[in-house]
């Protein structure tokens, strides 16, 4: 779990973010809102990934 | 259709709605079957932090800063990937100490601390006042929006009202009694509310599901999908920098990485969520399930956040309308009705959702640990004399939620107007994350101090007070301009938006470097240079090691002093009433195996922390400990006594190194003393076996002796021949009986150590030759030829002489009987090398099996089958020879192959020729 939450601090910052802070659009939406709400629900699997594996 | 009853009529519907959840909910769990006993309502509970800051505020958020608004959801997603350590952690410890908020936490980690307690508490007040003004600001405009339907108009001007037509005040008192009427209906011991938390998970529901259809709505309805509505903003320039957002905003990347800070901290020390996380919790396992379930809540709402602030941008080009209520306006100005009730219900629920659970976490806090505190020290009140105080309890309770929505009325009126709602949550964010080093440092550092923990949050309060309050009151027109503007008296480097000349940052970043810099440097500091009281140093253990410690027992352990049962009982009933106390004495009997009423309960250090726990969990742990005090006559535990305790404690520890210690010496010592035994076993075996086998080659030539001798008596006419014959087998046979004593005698006196040595330096050819022709006469009668090989000189050694001879006696001896009797031939060898003197005595009889070849150096252990054959010697030649010459410092050995001869080899080592003996045998 401390593994994904720094994974998730290094996903949500500089200069990753950086990287998708261009006027791009994927789908029609622009990457990097895109991206964010991606990244977030994969962490989000991740975190319920590991959790429901430990028991 | 939206006329005001409809929406007011709605609006009570709906909270009549969520109290009769709440009424079903406590019955339940009066009747045992609660329903928020699930992981799913744990979670849903939790999403109290959406409030209308989420559900009104993220979209004007977003409709100026573009994805400014996420940092504030994915802030505490990053940090609930850590509840598995932080948070199971505080959920025990609150457990197992019965915390009953927030500022009995911190005040119970450092010793108990009433002020500590007081000063969290106000710190909480102060800083969730301007949160509170948000909830109410937005309840009422949604309010007054909603009315003027079909119009789109802003409200106006608070000031502009007379106060009573105001409807933020009257929604203020309305939201008053509904929390008095949910949280403070009857005092509960644990502080569980568990009606509230059904009603609360409901209304996330409601919220969650409100704002996914203005977002479908919005998003599919009056446009055709995302990609559409994305193309047409890209379209207006005046939107198109908002897709790469980051770049426009105000601190860019800094601001990002401290909101997501900022709501990290949030998330844990809000009041309002440790209450339903912490204080709510019914089962240490639902935080696995919550751990993913609430960060995609947070996710779900947060999707349609940016589709809405792009359809309200596009559709109110003019800017006329606020951005904070684009959820409401959108589906207001295409005339959806039902949509727009909707939303108001939710936002309702949003807003009366955060002010419940947040104003009865505050009053808890106020009541125990900065009212009771304070009334229980005056002693002109008389309280402690009081049978039953639970009704003072809940006025005090009561009385705080009013206080509480009517400051946060206040604030609105004073400087609601001036910022969007977004902006006024964070200065409420700011103001908790003053607790994250107290609380942090609390349970993971042993050393925080009650002095640290003071300062810390003293001087990040004072901070927050003047980066964000104040200048928040300066642009209401409350104080001056000037003192944002020129900073206070004109001193530049004073200016509280740009502190010691620190600008470039938005106000929220740098408020949170200034407070954050102060609040750890003075708990860190302070903390190292303060030393801990006894109270604070056994609390610190209890909290920091809580994993490791068993049970409750914990903190009993250092109380000494008196108690009788009956002023507990009485202090126990009169704070949580006389069932509870019954209830709670039953358990506590049972635990021991007793009954009461019925047996005698003994009043034991215990018992009292059984007690003031109890107490804890409904005035706090440290209203508690000073009521327990005053039942008891308790011996304060001084630094002295803590310290005797200590070196009692290390004294024992040396006590048992010590006994640890001899114990190694006995075992030791038993060792020896088997081995000893063993050995003297083994001696007293071998006596035995020496005296058999003494006896027997004794009685041998004895036997013999005895019986010619009787011939020889008995016969008188044998003839002189056989005569003779029989008187040479007897002077023979006394001879070997001769020789076998004096081994015997040799062997003792070699075996006992007690040997006479008499050293002298020995020509080894000397004493080979002299050893030759002392024994020529027998080789002559056997026949044998004896060739020794001697070099023309040899290095002398230090030896006693006449035991070097018995060497060679034994050894020539030997050969001459075992070598071939026909053609017997005897070969010596003298050899000198740089180390040792060699002599090697090699006949040519028979030959030595090698399993022989060990045993005949043994005592009385003879070459040959000794049934069979006739013995011709002792048995103990060799085994004397081989002491002798390893007393010298030599070997003796012996090479041999059946039928090939054998040849035994002595050494003497060189050293002893400088003179004087190496060592003893």
């Amino acid at each position: 779990m401390i593994a994904l939450c720094m994974l998730g601090c290094v996903l949500f910052n500089f200069p990753i973010l950086a990287l998708f802070n261009v006027p791009a659009t994927v789908f029609g939406v622009p990457v990097l809102y895109a991206y964010i709400f991606l990244a977030w629900a994969l962490l989000i699997a991740l975190m319920a990934w590991v959790i429901e594996r430990r028991r | 259709m939206l006329q005001g009853w409809v929406i007011v009529g709605t609006s009570f519907a709906y909270l009549g709605l969520l109290f009769a959840i709440a009424y079903y909910a406590d019955k339940r769990a009066d009747a045992g079957r609660s329903v928020i006993a699930s992981p799913y309502v744990y979670s849903l509970s939790l999403a109290v932090y959406a409030t209308a800051w989420t559900f009104y505020g993220s979209v004007g958020r977003a409709a100026s800063d573009g994805v400014g608004f996420l940092p504030i959801y994915i802030g505490p997603t990053l940090m609930i990937a850590l509840w598995w350590i932080v948070m199971r952690k505080i959920l025990r410890i609150s457990k197992q100490n019965r915390i009953t908020s927030l500022a009995d936490f911190i005040a119970s980690r450092y010793g108990k601390s009433a002020l500590l307690g007081g000063v969290v508490t106000v710190i909480a007040v102060i800083g969730i006042l301007p949160y509170i003004s948000l909830q109410l600001k937005a309840v009422s405009n949604s309010f007054t929006i909603v009315l003027q339907y079909p119009w789109i108009i802003m409200p106006a001007k608070v000031d502009a009202q007379p106060i009573m037509q105001d409807t933020a005040l009257w929604v203020a008192l309305i939201l008053a009694a509904f929390t008095i009427a949910f949280g403070t209906r009857h005092l509960d011991a644990a502080e569980h509310h568990e009606g509230m938390v059904a009603a609360i998970a409901f209304e996330s529901l409601v919220k969650l599901l409100a704002f996914l259809a203005v977002g479908v709505f919005v998003t599919f309805g009056i446009y055709n999908g995302f990609g559409d509505l994305f193309d047409r903003a890209a379209a207006d320039p005046k939107l198109a920098p908002m897709m790469t957002p980051l770049e426009g905003v105000a601190g860019g990347y800094a601001s990002w990485v401290w909101l997501t800070i900022l709501s990290m901290m949030a998330i844990m020390f809000l009041p309002r969520q440790f209450q339903v996380m912490v204080i709510e919790n019914v089962d240490e396992k639902h935080i696995n399930k919550a751990i993913w379930l609430f960060p995609l809540y947070m996710l779900a709402i947060n999707i349609f956040v940016l589709p809405i602030a792009f359809g309200g941008l596009l559709h109110f080009p003019e800017g006329n309308v606020d951005a904070d209520t684009f959820v409401l306006t959108l589906p207001m100005v295409e005339k959806q009705e039902l949509l727009a009730l909707l939303v108001f219900i939710g936002g309702l629920s949003a807003a009366t959702g955060m002010v419940i659970v947040e104003t009865i976490a505050l009053s808890t806090m106020v009541c125990n640990d900065l009212v009771m505190p304070v009334l229980l020290r005056l002693r002109r009140l008389r309280l402690n004399e009081r049978s039953d105080l639970t009704g003072l309890l809940l006025a005090i309770r009561r009385g705080a939620i009013v206080g509480i929505l009517l400051l946060g009325y206040l604030y609105f009126r004073l400087a609601g107007e001036a910022y969007a709602l977004v902006s006024i949550g964070l200065i409420s964010f700011a103001a908790v994350a003053q607790f994250a080093p107290a609380v942090l440092g609390g349970i993971f550092w042993k050393g925080g101090t009650r002095r640290g923990a003071l300062a810390g949050l003293s001087a990040g309060f004072a901070v927050w007070l003047y980066t964000l309050l104040l200048p928040a009151l300066a642009r209401s027109g409350w104080l001056p301009i000037s003192f944002v503007e020129q900073g206070p008296f004109g001193i530049e480097l004073l200016k509280p938006l740009e502190l010691l000349g620190l600008a470039g940052l938005d106000q929220i970043t740098h408020a949170m470097i200034w407070s954050m810099l102060a609040n750890i440097g003075a708990y860190v500091t302070v903390s190292l240079s303060s030393a801990q009281s006894a109270d604070e140093h056994r609390q610190a253990s209890l909290f920091v090691d809580v994993f490791t410690q068993t049970g409750e027992a914990g903190g009993a352990r250092f109380w000494r002093g008196t108690a009788s049962v009956p002023d507990l009982y009485q202090l126990l009933a009169r704070f949580q009433g006389v069932a509870a106390a019954d209830s709670a004495f039953q358990d506590y009997a049972r635990g021991r195996g007793l009954r009461w009423p019925g047996d005698t309960l003994i009043a034991d250090a215990d018992f009292v922390h059984y007690v003031e726990v109890q107490l804890a969990g409904a005035i706090g742990a440290a209203s508690a400990r000073i009521m327990v005090a005053s039942a008891v006559k308790e011996e304060a535990l001084t630094l002295e006594e803590v310290r005797k305790i200590l070196d009692e404690a290390s004294q024992v520890v040396m006590y048992s190194h010590r006994l640890e210690q001899k114990s190694r010496e006995l075992e030791a010592a038993t060792a020896e003393l088997r081995a000893a035994n063993e050995r003297l076993k083994e001696l007293d075996r071998l006596k035995d076996d020496f005296l058999s086998t003494v006896t027997h080659e004794l009685r041998t030539p004895l036997t013999s002796i005895r019986a010619f001798s009787e011939i020889l008596n008995q016969e008188p006419d044998v003839d002189l021949a056989q005569r003779r014959k029989f008187l040479g087998i007897i002077t023979k046979e006394t001879e070997r009986l001769t020789r076998i004593i004096n081994q015997v005698l040799d062997l003792a006196k070699i075996e006992a150590g007690r040997a006479e040595w008499s050293e002298a330096p020995v020509d080894m050819r000397e004493t080979i030759s002299d050893t030759v022709i002392a024994m020529s006469q027998v080789f002559q009668e056997k026949n044998v030829r004896v060739e020794a090989r001697l070099p023309e000189k040899v290095t002398a050694v230090r030896a006693d002489v006449d035991r070097i001879i018995q060497v060679m006696l034994n050894l020539l001896s030997n050969a001459v009987k075992f070598c071939d009797p026909r053609d017997g031939q005897i070969e010596i060898t003298l050899a000198e090398d740089e180390r040792e003197l060699r002599v090697d005595v090699r006949d040519n009889g028979p030959g030595i099996s090698a399993a022989d070849q060990q045993k005949i150096f043994d005592k009385f252990v003879q070459a040959g089958d000794t049934l069979t054959d006739k013995p011709q010697g002792s048995g103990l030649g060799l085994y004397i020879s081989r002491h002798i010459v390893e007393y010298h410092g030599g070997r003796l050995w012996v090479q041999s192959r059946p039928g090939e001869g054998a040849c035994f080899s002595f050494t003497l080592p060189l050293t002893r020729a400088a003179g004087g003996l190496a060592h003893a045998a």
